[in-house]
């Protein structure tokens, strides 16, 4: 149990969970960098000082804002989805075409917001 | 084998309502409670003018927590409506109800590693004085921000 698991690290990259299995990795990679970074956020901000100025200059650099978002936006639109499928367990059975219909509305919101971030962090 | 995606509904009384159920329910529900305060401050903000002001990303930014210090970047010429009390009282809430779903994920990620009952109570502890000093640290910097 545990830790002790029977695959090797190159069958469980072949693991066929598909999109599925993308979105829960997405979700759970998504929250843990939400948890930490936002903890940093918060205390730097709390902190002040050299060491708080500096944190959040890398918290509001444009290059960290695209990870930020993509992070964000994707937990909060899969967020949605699953607790969606949760309340109306009988939506489960579409949960394929669910995961469809997620990205294609966070890839125009992102896009969006990819677009504005990068064109703002160039000086335009 | 071809297994089944059929749904099968239990009837309440049958489900097992323990407080790890709560919790389960409780992150459900805390995430639409963050697309109410959410929406509410993205309408607040277009209300105040933002569509002229600033861009999306920082629209955004401003929705996932209204603190004024997430504008003072913008061209927003005024921003004591940006910092009223209503906005703080929004922020607390988004504060609250984030930290307590954050946490809680992090408590069902430690599950997935942790499987001692001795290791799962010290996350437990840990998590709960977490959430508690961010709660407070947060509301604070809201506040006085």
């Amino acid at each position: 149990m545990g830790l002790k698991r029977n695959v090797s690290l190159a069958t469980a990259l072949r693991y066929k969970g598909q999109g599925p299995m993308l979105t829960y990795v997405l979700h759970r990679i998504g929250g843990l960098g939400m948890a930490i970074f936002i903890t940093i956020h918060i205390l730097s901000s709390f902190a002040g000082g050299k060491v708080g100025v500096f944190t959040n200059s890398i918290y509001e650099n444009w290059m960290f804002q695209i990870f930020i978002f993509f992070f964000v936006l994707f937990h909060a639109i899969n967020g949605l989805r699953i607790t969606l499928l949760d309340l109306f367990p009988t939506l489960i059975e579409n949960q394929r075409e669910a995961i469809w219909i997620e990205w294609a509305v966070f890839i125009p919101i992102y896009g969006m917001a990819l677009f504005v971030i990068i064109r703002t962090g160039l000086g335009g | 084998m071809a297994t089944s995606t059929k749904s099968r509904i239990v009837p309440i009384t049958k489900r097992g309502l323990n407080f790890e159920m709560l919790m389960w329910i409780f992150t459900r529900l805390s995430a639409l409670a963050m697309y109410a305060l959410i929406l509410f401050a993205i309408i607040g903000a277009l209300v105040m003018g933002a569509r002229t002001q600033m861009n999306l990303a920082d629209v955004l930014r401003w929705g996932f927590m209204p603190n004024v210090t997430h504008v003072r970047s913008t061209n927003v010429p005024d921003l004591a409506i940006w910092s009223s009390p209503l906005w703080k009282v929004v922020a607390s809430l988004l504060v609250l109800v984030a930290t307590a779903h954050g946490v809680h994920g992090l408590v069902v990620i430690c599950d997935d590693y942790i499987v001692k009952p001795l290791g799962r109570q010290i996350v437990r502890y840990i998590s709960i004085v977490f959430m508690i000093s961010m709660i407070l640290i947060g509301i604070y910097v809201i506040w006085t921000s």
